[in-house]
């Protein structure tokens, strides 16, 4: 069809984005991750320092556990209330489907720290939410702990990337032919029969892409734990942060950056692998 | 339209409905969707044991019958019962009516055993019947080799026939068929005709099959229901319903035919410069079907006692292999005529039609 030189023609510019935006700095990442900062000053010299830090100092361990929690929470909660809303909109919302995905959609154009900060409003002890306990006399005194926690933390992720888990779950749902539900239900299944029979188990490909962003892209979040998290909600993002800035410790933070790539990228093939073995058609 | 109760000169019919009685009973249904009537006061009776086919172009609300009597969609109007209750209250899965589907339907993540077992399995039947069941019902259809298949590895007559397992294996009181055989091959579609009204013969479940062709509604079915814009124009057996139609639609939708607008004045009916005589009452203009191989040529075969000569030029004549498919002009009146191929014919032509094959028919709305 097309001749070998218009084929590599077209193929130059994606190959050079994907080299000089994503594989060299990758590369970079992963050399400083075997070098050392002397005085100040990052020496090329390789060793293998930095990765034995990671398990010497049990700070490192504890918050990457920790992250790996919150992340696992987000996911629950995301997927505990993406699950009923997209098989509501894709079963029953009928005309309204339209108008509800829409709705759906929109916080995403909203700015993450326009919606972190709305939540410090919200969460805030003379916040909207702890003004009106007080009002209704159901707490004395403001409850501290709504902000600057992991709680918070987990809430704000949760509303920023529910619509992640959403998505791929609406269009997973939304791929289910509709006979299928049909002959469920004229076989004599019950509704609760069909849902657990059919129809849940040809939307795990959908649920599954959905937890895998949720997780991934909590993982590496490091504006909620700043936004709203206190000193306990320390996520592993901001420890590569703070050792990429203030702290000057390059190798170290490439160090603790490799491992949670690795961490990330074993996931994305674990779930891969999964929904191609849950994907029936 | 006039449905006319068949006298059914199938014996399997008449058999079924006297002995058994009323299967299913649709009364006065009627349903819209928005502004659109789809089914307009539809009554239907189906005999236990029966094979009555719903017949109709698309979108004249067969398939919407089906799924009214399914339970996947409600009743404006009218009641369904079946057996003695009434069936248009209950959700799907509480009725004793199973489905084919028109694309089988088949659980893609479940494999052929499992897609045939399924209805067993949330029923609540006791979990050591199961195999024997499943086993017992692909059997029927031929398809133990393929038990641990997945439906998507199978060719479409292999799924056709493991939907039809399935859906029998919960021995429903009556099966529906949506066009089941309508995405098979020609070949294949002669073949699954064949199996389909002998399963149904052996098993003796009642089937209620729905289709847009003609020639298998003809051949599988013990009744006819004919549907048109959404009301029911005819109901009789296929051989009734061909030599019987009751309107000028059901004439020219089953079969080909020649309508003839004549004018009947004392027992005499005129058209071009056919006459015969009639024992219809009306004076005045009538509408009548005249089958293209109730017309002979004369020497043909030797001519019945009551039968009519008439001249007519030879239009056009098209070799089809076993017959000749003739166009006459008898006075202006166009004739369609099929008879046995013989050499070519030209001119002016003797041929007869015996007066009874002249059915009167109502004239139906377009």
């Amino acid at each position: 069809m097309y001749s070998r030189a218009y084929k590599s023609l077209v193929s130059i510019p994606p190959i050079l984005w994907v080299g000089v935006f994503l594989l060299l700095p990758y590369a970079i990442m992963f050399a400083h991750s075997f070098w050392l900062v002397r005085d100040g000053f990052i020496v090329h010299q390789w060793n293998l320092q930095n990765y034995a830090k990671l398990f010497q100092h049990p700070v490192y361990l504890e918050v990457l556990f920790r992250t790996m929690r919150i992340a696992a929470g987000v996911t629950l909660l995301s997927l505990a209330l993406g699950y009923p809303l997209a098989y509501y909109m894709s079963f029953c919302a009928g005309v309204r489907k339209e108008l509800l995905y829409q709705l759906v959609i929109v916080p995403l154009w909203v700015s993450y720290l326009v919606r972190g900060y709305a939540w410090k409003t919200i969460l805030g002890s003379d916040g909207v939410l702890n003004g009106s306990l007080q009002y209704l006399h159901i707490t004395k005194e403001p409850v501290a702990y709504f902000l600057y926690s992991p709680f918070a933390v987990v809430l704000v992720l949760t509303h920023i990337y529910t619509p992640f888990v959403f998505l791929p779950l609406y269009a997973s749902l939304e791929h289910i032919p509709r006979n299928l539900v049909e002959a469920s239900d004229d076989l004599g299944a019950s509704p609760r029969a069909t849902f657990f029979r059919v129809i849940l188990p040809l939307s795990l490909p959908g649920l599954l892409a959905g937890a895998t962003f949720a997780f991934v892209l909590s993982l590496g979040d490091f504006l909620a734990p700043l936004l709203v998290g206190g000193p306990s909600s320390i996520m592993i993002a901001n420890i590569v942060q703070s050792l990429f800035g203030t702290a000057y410790d390059w190798p170290l933070g490439a160090a603790i950056s490799v491992c949670i790539f690795t961490l990330t990228v074993g996931l994305l093939f674990l779930t891969e692998r999964l929904e191609k073995r849950w994907a029936f058609r | 339209m006039s449905s006319a109760p068949s006298s059914s000169p199938q014996p399997r019919a008449a058999e079924a409905s006297s002995s058994f009685g009323t299967l299913l009973e649709v009364r006065q249904i009627a349903k819209r969707f928005g502004s659109r009537e789809v089914l307009k006061n539809i009554s239907l009776e189906i005999a236990s044991g029966e094979f009555l086919t719903l017949l109709g172009e698309s979108g004249s609300g067969k398939t919407t019958l089906l799924r009214l009597i399914a339970g996947f969609e409600q009743p404006t109007t009218g009641e369904i019962w079946m057996s003695g209750t009434r069936l248009d209250t209950l959700p799907p899965y509480r009725r004793r009516v199973n489905t084919v589907f028109q694309n089988y339907a088949l659980f893609p993540h479940l494999s052929v055993q499992e897609n045939v077992g399924y209805g067993l399995r949330v029923t609540g039947v006791a979990k050591a019947e199961i195999p024997s069941r499943v086993t017992q019902a692909l059997r029927m259809v031929k398809m133990e080799e393929y038990a641990a298949a997945r439906p998507a590895k199978l060719s479409g007559g292999q799924q056709q026939r493991v939907a039809l397992a399935r859906a029998l294996v919960n021995r429903p009181q009556l099966l529906l068929l949506d066009e089941p055989l309508s995405a098979l091959d020609a070949n294949l579609r002669k073949q699954m005709q064949g199996e389909l009204k002998s399963l149904q013969r052996e098993i003796g479940i009642t089937f209620l099959f729905v289709t847009h062709d003609q020639e298998e509604a003809m051949a599988l079915s013990d009744r006819i229901a004919l549907l048109k814009g959404g009301e029911l124009e005819q109901v009789a057996s296929p051989r009734e319903i061909y030599t019987r139609p009751a309107t000028s639609y059901t004439a020219q939708f089953i079969g080909q035919t020649n309508l003839l607008r004549a004018e009947i004045r004392e027992g005499i009916a005129t058209c071009g410069s056919l006459r015969w005589p009639t024992r219809s009452t009306v004076e005045g203009p009538a509408l009548f079907s005249l089958r293209p191989e109730a017309i002979r040529l004369v020497g043909e075969t030797p001519l019945p006692p009551d039968a009519l000569r008439f001249r007519a030029t030879v239009h056009q004549q098209i070799f089809s292999g076993s017959s000749e498919h003739l166009e006459l002009d008898c006075g202006g009146q166009l004739l369609r005529v099929r008879i046995p191929a013989q050499d070519t014919l030209t001119g002016d032509q003797e041929f007869t039609f015996s007066p009874a094959d002249a059915v009167p028919v109502m004239e139906s709305l377009p």
